[in-house]
C-alpha cells in the first residue's frame, strides 16, 4: 500500500514532482561538477608540484644569490676567420647562490629529514654564429685638409644565434630525490652510482628530437663530448632540465668543483615536513626553504584561477543553488500536503497513526530527492565531461627565484619563472557519487520533515471540518 | 455505547468564543439507529466528532463502552477509530489515486491486516455493497453513489462496532440518496452496529427509529412517528 499510494499520489503531482526533482538535479549536478572540477583542479596542482620537485622530494633548500648576475664572456678565438665563433658559456642559475655540497649531508643529519641529495642547477648559453665585421677605408681614401678626422667604417653585419638549455646536475648516488625523479625514462637508462666520474648525459625528449639526437649519440658541451645513456620525458609539459648530468661533471662545467645550488630534501613523513623545515632554518637561517605547500601558494596562472574558481565562486554557487532547490522542493511540499488536508485527514479519522501518514510524506519526497539525486549525478558526470572537454590546459607559473629549485627552462620567457601545462580532468569519485545520493537524499529528507510536520500538526477534527 | 452528560464544546477563548454544544445529555445504546437533525451551525458535525474520537470536548462527560473518550491519549483515541468506528463523509473522502478496491484496504492498514487478506476482505465488502465489479476503478471513474458505496465499504470492512454518517445522502440526487439510505439501513440491520447518521433531510431521518434534534447546542427527542 505504502509504494502503490506513494507512486501513484507522485503520478497525480508530476508536474510539480517533476520541478522539485529537477531543482534537486540542478543543484545536486553543480555540486557534482564543481567538485569534480575541485578535484581535477587538486589532482593537476599535484601532478604539478610533483613535477616540480619530484615524486620523492618533500622540501627544496636554496639560498639566494647576493651578488651581482654572473659573470664571463665568450672569447674570440685568434684563429684566421676571427669573425666565425661557436661557444658554450655554462652559469649557475640566475637568483640562485652555489654552496658548499656538504650542506646536503648536514640538513640530512635533521629532524624529520629522511635523506637529501645535492643538486646543481646550470643554464648553458650557446653562441653561434658571424661577429659583425669592421671595414675601415685606406689613409690615402681621405681627403686632405677635410675639417673633420671623424673616419667612416663599413659595417658588414654578423649574424649570431644564441640558444640557451637548461642544465641539471645530478647526484648519482641516489636518482629516487632530485631532477630526475620529476621524469619518466623513455629510452636508456637512468644514472647509476658508477656514472659520478663518467662523460654521460640524458636529454629531455623534446629537447633530444629537436637535436635530433638519441641513446648512444654524443652531446659536446663546453668542449667536453657526453654520451647519452638516456631520454626522459617529463611528467608534464613544460617541467624538467633539457640535460642532466652527473654532478661533478656539472660542477666541472661551471667551475663549481664541490658545490651545488640545491638540495632535495626527503622528509621521514608527511606529517614531519613542518619540522624538517624549521630545522633547516634553525640550522641556516640564510637558505630558502620551500615545501610543496609553500611552492603551491607561488603558483600562479590558469590552474591557480582554475582552482580559485572551483573552491570559492563554485563552491558558493553550487551550495546556493542546492539550498535554494530544497527551500523549493520544501515549500512545494508544504504547500502539497496543505493541499491534501482532506485526504490525510481522512485517513487520521479511520485510524492511520501520525507516524504513517508522516512516513508517506517523507516517503515521496525522499523518492523525489533520489530521482532528483541521479539526474544531478548525472548533470554533473556530463558537466565534468564537459569542462574535461572543453577546459584547456591548465598552465602554473611558478617562481624560480622564489625557492623553487629547478632550473631555468628553456621555453623562453621570463628567465626567473616556469610556466608549465597541465590537462585537467574534471573527476566525479565513487565517494562523490555517494555524496550526492546522500545530498539528495537530505535534500528530500527535509522537504519531507517540514511535509510532514505540516501533515503531523492535522488533526482529524481539522481535518474534516472543511468538509463536515 | 454512547452516554452523554452535559457535554459542552466551546471553539475560541473570550469574547470570541463560540458554544456549538451547550451542554448535551444523550445515550445511545448498542446497536440503535439513530439520526440527528438540526439546522446548519447548531452543532451536528461537532457532535459527531466527539462520538468519532476526533475532537475532545470543553466540559462534561462522555463515555463510550465505559470509557470516557476525553481521557484518552491521542494513541488510544487512534486504535479506537481504526478498530471500532466507521466514517461515512458527506463528500465521500476516497483517496483519488487509489482504486475502489484500495481506498476499502486503507481502513485495513492501521489493523495490519496485509496482502492478499486485506484485499481478499476489500473485495468482499465492495460485493457486500454492489460494487464488485467496480473494484479496479478510480473514484473519478465512479458516479457520486458509486463512490459513497465505496465509502460505506471502507467503513463497515473492519467490522465497526460503530458507523458514524454525515450526511450521507446530501450531494446526491434522489434517487440514488434512496439507495443509500436503503443500504445503510440493509447493513445496520445484517451486521448489527450502532448507526448515527447526522442530517438534516427529513426523509433519511424518517428510516431511523430514533429521531434526536440538535438546536442552539442542546439535543431534544424527537417522538417516534406516530406516536
Amino acid at each position: 500500500m505504502f509504494f502503490r499510494y506513494l507512486s501513484r499520489e507522485l503520478r497525480r503531482r508530476s508536474r510539480q514532482a517533476l520541478v522539485v526533482s529537477l531543482g534537486l538535479a540542478v543543484g545536486i549536478g553543480l555540486v557534482v561538477a564543481v567538485t569534480a572540477m575541485a578535484t581535477g583542479v587538486r589532482q593537476a596542482q599535484g601532478t604539478v608540484l610533483h613535477s616540480l620537485y619530484g615524486v620523492g622530494t618533500d622540501i627544496t633548500v636554496t639560498r639566494a644569490a647576493t651578488g651581482g648576475p654572473p659573470t664571463g664572456g665568450f672569447q674570440v678565438g685568434a684563429g684566421s676567420d676571427r669573425q666565425r665563433i661557436s661557444r658554450d658559456r655554462v652559469l649557475t642559475s640566475p637568483g640562485q647562490a652555489s654552496f658548499d655540497a656538504s650542506e646536503a649531508d648536514t640538513i640530512a643529519k635533521l629532524d624529520g629529514v629522511s635523506g637529501t641529495v645535492g643538486g646543481l642547477d646550470l643554464s648553458l648559453i650557446h653562441l653561434n654564429g658571424k661577429l659583425p665585421s669592421f671595414t675601415f677605408p685606406s689613409q690615402g681614401a681621405a681627403r686632405a685638409g677635410a675639417p673633420t678626422a671623424q673616419s667612416s667604417a663599413v659595417v658588414t653585419p654578423g649574424e649570431l644565434n644564441v640558444s640557451t638549455s637548461s642544465v641539471s646536475g645530478v647526484d648519482t648516488t641516489n636518482v629516487s630525490i632530485g631532477p630526475l625523479s620529476a621524469t619518466r625514462l623513455a629510452q636508456g637508462r637512468t644514472f647509476t652510482l658508477s656514472d659520478a666520474k663518467r662523460d654521460v648525459a640524458i636529454l629531455d625528449a623534446q629537447f633530444a628530437n629537436q637535436k635530433g639526437l638519441g641513446v648512444g649519440d654524443s652531446i659536446t658541451i663546453d668542449g667536453t663530448s657526453f654520451t647519452i645513456v638516456g631520454i626522459t620525458s617529463p611528467s608534464v609539459q613544460g617541467a624538467g632540465s633539457d640535460i642532466y648530468l652527473p654532478l661533478a661533471k656539472a660542477q666541472t662545467l661551471a667551475g663549481a668543483k664541490d658545490q651545488i645550488n640545491t638540495v632535495y630534501v626527503k622528509a621521514t613523513s608527511s606529517k614531519t615536513i613542518a619540522t624538517a623545515k624549521r630545522a633547516i632554518l634553525q640550522a641556516d637561517p640564510k637558505a630558502t626553504v620551500s615545501t610543496s605547500s609553500d611552492l603551491a601558494k607561488q603558483v600562479t596562472g590558469s590552474l591557480s584561477s582554475a582552482s580559485n574558481l572551483a573552491t570559492k565562486l563554485g563552491s558558493w554557487l553550487s551550495i546556493a543553488a542546492l539550498l535554494t532547490a530544497i527551500a523549493l522542493a520544501t515549500l512545494l511540499t508544504i504547500a502539497a500536503v496543505g493541499r491534501r488536508v482532506r485526504e490525510i485527514g481522512t485517513l487520521k479519522a479511520i485510524g492511520w497513526r501520525t507516524r504513517r501518514v508522516v512516513g508517506q510524506v517523507m516517503g515521496e519526497t525522499l523518492v523525489l530527492g533520489l530521482i532528483g539525486g541521479a539526474l544531478g549525478i548525472g548533470l554533473g558526470i556530463a558537466g565534468a565531461w564537459v569542462v574535461t572537454k572543453v577546459a584547456p590546459n591548465l598552465t602554473a607559473t611558478v617562481s624560480s627565484a622564489q625557492g623553487f629549485g629547478g632550473p631555468v627552462g628553456a621555453a623562453g620567457g621570463n628567465p626567473f619563472s616556469r610556466t608549465i601545462s597541465v590537462a585537467l580532468h574534471a573527476s566525479v569519485t565513487p565517494s562523490l557519487v555517494a555524496t550526492a545520493v546522500g545530498l539528495s537524499l537530505a535534500g528530500g529528507a527535509i522537504a519531507g520533515l517540514f511535509g510532514g510536520w505540516r501533515a503531523a500538526r492535522m488533526r482529524p477534527a481539522d481535518a474534516m471540518r472543511q468538509v463536515v | 455505547m454512547y452516554e452523554l452528560n452535559d457535554v459542552t464544546k466551546r471553539y475560541g477563548n473570550g469574547r470570541g468564543s463560540v458554544d456549538a454544544l451547550a451542554g448535551v445529555d444523550l445515550s445511545v445504546g448498542d446497536g440503535e439507529f439513530v439520526a440527528i437533525q438540526g439546522p446548519t451551525g447548531q452543532g451536528k458535525s461537532t457532535l459527531l466528532q466527539l462520538l468519532g474520537g476526533m475532537d475532545r470536548q470543553t466540559s462534561g462527560t462522555l463515555m463510550y463502552d465505559g470509557r470516557e473518550l476525553g481521557s484518552l491519549s491521542e494513541g488510544q483515541l487512534t486504535r479506537l477509530r481504526a478498530h471500532d468506528l466507521g466514517f461515512v463523509f458527506q463528500t465521500f473522502n476516497l483517496i483519488p489515486t487509489l482504486s475502489s478496491c484500495e481506498n476499502v484496504e486503507t481502513a485495513l492498514v492501521p489493523l495490519r491486516v496485509h496482502g492478499s487478506e486485506r484485499r481478499r476482505r476489500a473485495e468482499a465488502a465492495l460485493a457486500e455493497v454492489g460494487l464488485a465489479h467496480r473494484a479496479g476503478h478510480l473514484p473519478g471513474e465512479l458516479s457520486g453513489g458509486e463512490q459513497q458505496r465505496t465509502a460505506i465499504a471502507r467503513a463497515l470492512v473492519k467490522e465497526p462496532r460503530v458507523v458514524l454518517a454525515d450526511e450521507p445522502t446530501s450531494n446526491l440526487d434522489q434517487e440514488t440518496r434512496d439507495d443509500i439510505v436503503g443500504l445503510l439501513e440493509e447493513l445496520w440491520t445484517t451486521h448489527g452496529v450502532t448507526l448515527i447518521v447526522v442530517t438534516h433531510d427529513d426523509l433519511v431521518a424518517a428510516r431511523a427509529p430514533r429521531r434526536m434534534r440538535l438546536e442552539a447546542g442542546r439535543v431534544h427527542e424527537e417522538l417516534p412517528m406516530g406516536a
